[in-house]
C-alpha cells in the first residue's frame, strides 16, 4: 500500500438495536494492522451485523466506528452470496475499478492480473452469472482484491460451498492476506477458523465475549459459552447460561 | 439520446412548414364526411385556390364546440337553430345556405310496423312506437339526432320513457348506429348521404322518404375573427365564397353515388 | 364469416399493391407511437428508477398513483390534452391541435405511467439484490441508477414494449386531439374506426390484421435483438 493505512479501526461502545432489541451490545475493540482476524460465534450472534457496521453499510444506534483517516474506497467486503452483475467476468472487475476512478489502461491491467491470480483468466469473457457458485465467489474476491483494499471484510464466504470450492477460496484469501490486505472474516465453521485464524473474536448474543490469539482461544477458552461452542454444543440464542 | 430528441423535433417541423402550407380547418359532421362529399369536392377547391381544407369530422355538437373555441376556421353543419345561435352569440360571422338533402327512415325489409304504407313520417314513427319495434337513435345531440327528436315530439311520443326498451340510444355516430340497426334488424333515421355510402346494410332498406319534414339543410359559417384573431379569415371566406359560387354549387350537385345525386345545392 | 375471409384478402391486396394511403397511415402511426414511447421512456424510466431507489416523503403514495395511472382511459387523456391545446386553453397559442405533435403529446402522457410503474418494480427487485454490493463498492446514487437500468435492460425493454403496445393500439386519445384528418393525422386505429363507421367492416378488419402484424414484427425484432446480444456476450 503506498497510501497511508486506514488502520487501526476502533470500535467504541458500539451498539445496534432494532425495535428495542439490542443486536450488538456495547462492543469495543481495536483492529490493528497485520493478523487475520476470525470472528467466531453461533448463528444469530451478530457477526454479520458487526461486519456491516464496520464496513459502513449500517449506522450504529450508539457508539462509534473510527478509522484512521478516510476509509472511502480503501476497504472492501465479500458477502456470503456473491452478487454478480449481468455482464462478463472481466466486466465485473472492471466495473469496481471504474467506480474508483482508475483510468482505462490501469483498469484493464489490474483486471487481467487479478483474474490470473485467481485462476479465472480463461473465463474472462464468460457471462458471470453462468459460473458455478464457487467460481462466482472467487470472482467476488478477485473484484475486491483488484481494488487493493487496506481491509477486506468477508461474511461467511464459504458457508454455501463444497469442500473443494472452500479450499480454493481459502487459498485466494491467503494470497490476498500475503499481498498486504488486513483480513477480517466471520465464520461459524470451527475447522475453517482453526485453519485461517491468527486472532479470534468470539461473539455471542451481540456481545464480544472473548478476544485472543488463535492458539490461546482454541486451547484455553475463557468464557463458558466459548467452551461450549468449541465442544460442538449448539448455542441457541435463548439457551440458559451454563 | 440526442438522436431521439432530433427525431422528436422532426415531427414538430411539419408544423413549421404547415404554416407555409396554405390550409384551413373545417369543422363538420360525420354524416357529411361519411357521404363521401368532401373527398370529391375539396380537391376541386384546392386546385383552383391553392388552399387545402383539413376536415375534422365529429358530431354536430362537438363541431360547434370546436368552432366556438376557435379550433376551426369554418363550420359546416346541419341544424338551423344551432347555426343561428352560433352567429347571434358572436361566434360566427354570417350563415350561408349551401345544400340540402334529406333524411330517410330505414328498417327491416318485411317492415313489421307497416311504416312504408305511409309517406307521413310522423305517423310512421307512431306506428313503430305502437308496435314497439326496436328503433335505434343516435342519442348524441347531433343535428340528425335533434331532427329525430323533433319528429317524435311532433308525434307526441315520450321517447325518454321508452329509452332502453324499444327505443335504443347508441350515443354514437350515424355509421355506428346503422351498424347496430342492421345487427338488431331495427328501424332508424339516417341522412341519405350516409345511407347511400353505407356498406353494411344487412336486411335494412329505405321505408319512408319524401316527407317535407325530413329535409336536411346544411349551412356554412366563418368563425368570427373578432372573437378569435388567429382564425384564417381570408382563406376561410374564400372557401365559403367558393361553396356558394356557381362552381362550388355545381360540384355539389354533380356529386353522385351509384348515379344518384346526393345533395341539392341551394345557396342564394 | 364472410367478413373474416374478405378481411384477409382486403389486407393482402392493400399490402401487395403497396397502397400509398396505407403506407402513409402506417408511417404516421409508427412515427407517432415510436416518438411517444421514446419520450415516455426518457421521462418514465428515470422516474420509476428514482422512486425505487430514493427515499422521499410521499414515495409510497407515488408508487400507488403510478400503478393506478397505468389504467388511464385514453379517451380521457385525449379530452384533457384537447382542453389544454385548444385555442381557448392555456397552450392554445402554439397551435398544436389537430397535428401529429398533439397526438405524440397525448400518447406520451398515456404511457409514461406504464413505463414508470413497470420500471419501478423491475429496478426495485434488482436493487434488493444489488444494494449491499453496490454500496460496498462505493457507487454514487446516480451510478447505482444507471447500473440498475443497464443490468435490468431486458426486463426494462419489455416495459418499453408494453408502452408501445398501448400507444399503437389506442384510438380514443389520437381521435380527439388529432381529428383523424385525411393525410395529416389519420393513423391505423382512427382509420379502422372510420371504416367501421362507414360500414366497411371487411376493410376495417383487414387494417386491423395489418396493425396486429406490424406489432408482431416489432416485438419479434426486439426479441431477436435480445437473443443476439445475449449470445454475443458469451
Amino acid at each position: 500500500m503506498n497510501t497511508e493505512t486506514i488502520l487501526p479501526l476502533s470500535l467504541d461502545h458500539l451498539s445496534f438495536q432494532i425495535d428495542g432489541k439490542k443486536l450488538i451490545d456495547n462492543l469495543s475493540h481495536r483492529f490493528n494492522a497485520g493478523p487475520r482476524t476470525i470472528i467466531l460465534g453461533p448463528n444469530g450472534a451478530g457477526k454479520s451485523l458487526l461486519l456491516r457496521l464496520c464496513h459502513g453499510l449500517l449506522e450504529p444506534t450508539a457508539g462509534s466506528v473510527d478509522w484512521h483517516g478516510d476509509p472511502a474506497r480503501k476497504q472492501a467486503m465479500v458477502f456470503q452470496r456473491p452478487v454478480m452483475l449481468r455482464r462478463t467476468v472481466a466486466a465485473n472487475v472492471d466495473y469496481a475499478l471504474s467506480l474508483k476512478g482508475i483510468d482505462r489502461r490501469t483498469c484493464a491491467e489490474r483486471t487481467s492480473k487479478v483474474l490470473e491470480r485467481t485462476g479465472l483468466a480463461h473465463l474472462a469473457h464468460t457471462p458471470a452469472r453462468v459460473l458455478s457458485f464457487g467460481e462466482q465467489q472467487k470472482l467476488a474476491l478477485a473484484r475486491a482484491w483488484a481494488l487493493k483494499p487496506h481491509v477486506l471484510f468477508l461474511d461467511e464466504p464459504t458457508a454455501s460451498l463444497d469442500p473443494a470450492a472452500t479450499h480454493a477460496i481459502e487459498d485466494v484469501i491467503d494470497a490476498i492476506h500475503n499481498s498486504g490486505t488486513r483480513i477480517i472474516m466471520t465464520t461459524h465453521d470451527l475447522a475453517q477458523a482453526k485453519r485461517l485464524a491468527d486472532d479470534v473474536l468470539f461473539i455471542h448474543r451481540g456481545e464480544l465475549l472473548e478476544s485472543a490469539t488463535a492458539d490461546s482461544f482454541f486451547s484455553r477458552p475463557v468464557s463458558p459459552q466459548a467452551r461450549a461452542f468449541l465442544e460442538g454444543q449448539l448455542l441457541w440464542q435463548d439457551a440458559p447460561e451454563t | 439520446m440526442i438522436r431521439i430528441l432530433l427525431l422528436a423535433l422532426t415531427l414538430f417541423i411539419p408544423q413549421a412548414s404547415a404554416a407555409e402550407e396554405n390550409f384551413i380547418t373545417l369543422a363538420s359532421t360525420t354524416s357529411t364526411r361519411d357521404s363521401g362529399l368532401f373527398e370529391t369536392i375539396l380537391p376541386l377547391f384546392s386546385k383552383s385556390s391553392g388552399i387545402t381544407v383539413r376536415v375534422v369530422a365529429v358530431g354536430t355538437g362537438q363541431a360547434i364546440k370546436l368552432a366556438q373555441n376557435g379550433d376551426a376556421d369554418v363550420l359546416l353543419v346541419h341544424h338551423r337553430k344551432s347555426e343561428e345561435a352560433f352567429v347571434e352569440e358572436g361566434f360566427g360571422v354570417k350563415r350561408y345556405d349551401v345544400m340540402y338533402n334529406d333524411f330517410v327512415i330505414v328498417g327491416p325489409t318485411r317492415d313489421p310496423a307497416a311504416t312504408s304504407q305511409t309517406q307521413d313520417v310522423v305517423s310512421a314513427l307512431s306506428k313503430i312506437a305502437a308496435a314497439k319495434i326496436p328503433f335505434l337513435s343516435r342519442g348524441d345531440d347531433s343535428g340528425t339526432n335533434k331532427k329525430e327528436r323533433a319528429l317524435w315530439k311532433a308525434a307526441n311520443i315520450d321517447t325518454g320513457k321508452a329509452s332502453g326498451s324499444w327505443y335504443r340510444e347508441t350515443g354514437s355516430g350515424m355509421g355506428a348506429t346503422l351498424n347496430t340497426a342492421a345487427a338488431m334488424n331495427g328501424y332508424t333515421m339516417t341522412d341519405r348521404g350516409t345511407w347511400l355510402a353505407f356498406r353494411n346494410r344487412g336486411d335494412l332498406k329505405i321505408l319512408v322518404e319524401g316527407d317535407k319534414r325530413l329535409l336536411n339543410p346544411y349551412a356554412v359559417m366563418l368563425v368570427n375573427p373578432e372573437r378569435h384573431p388567429h382564425v384564417k379569415a381570408a382563406a376561410g371566406q374564400t372557401f365559403i365564397d367558393w361553396l356558394v359560387s356557381p362552381a362550388g354549387q355545381a360540384a355539389i350537385a354533380d356529386f353522385k353515388i351509384n348515379g344518384e345525386p346526393l345533395f341539392k345545392a341551394n345557396a342564394q | 364469416m364472410n367478413d373474416f375471409s374478405d378481411s384477409f384478402s382486403a389486407a393482402l391486396i392493400l399490402v401487395a399493391r403497396g397502397d400509398a394511403d396505407l403506407l402513409e397511415i402506417v408511417g404516421l402511426s409508427l412515427g407517432v407511437s415510436i416518438t411517444a414511447v421514446a419520450l415516455a421512456t426518457l421521462i418514465g424510466m428515470p422516474l420509476g428508477a428514482a422512486t425505487a431507489l430514493y427515499k422521499f416523503p410521499g414515495r409510497k403514495t407515488l408508487s400507488v398513483i403510478l400503478n393506478a395511472l397505468m389504467g388511464l382511459p385514453p379517451v380521457v387523456v385525449g379530452l384533457i390534452v384537447y382542453l389544454l391545446l385548444s385555442r381557448v386553453g392555456p397552450f392554445g397559442v402554439f397551435g398544436l391541435l389537430f397535428t401529429p405533435s398533439a397526438m405524440i403529446i397525448a400518447q406520451t402522457i398515456l404511457i409514461v405511467p406504464i413505463i414508470a410503474a413497470l420500471s419501478r418494480q423491475i429496478v426495485e427487485d434488482l436493487w434488493s439484490e444489488y444494494r449491499e454490493q453496490l454500496l460496498s463498492l462505493g457507487a454514487s446514487p446516480l451510478r447505482c441508477m444507471l447500473t440498475l437500468i443497464w443490468d435490468g435492460r431486458f426486463s426494462l425493454l419489455t416495459a418499453v414494449l408494453a408502452g408501445f403496445g398501448r400507444a399503437s393500439a389506442e384510438v380514443g386519445a389520437v381521435m380527439i386531439v388529432g381529428g383523424n384528418i385525411d393525410h395529416v393525422t389519420r393513423v391505423m386505429t382512427t382509420a379502422i374506426a372510420l371504416e367501421v363507421s362507414k360500414g366497411n367492416l371487411a376493410l376495417a378488419l383487414g387494417l386491423g390484421i395489418i396493425l396486429i402484424t406490424l406489432s408482431l414484427a416489432i416485438n419479434a425484432a426486439a426479441f431477436m435483438l435480445k437473443e443476439t446480444s445475449v449470445r454475443g456476450r458469451a
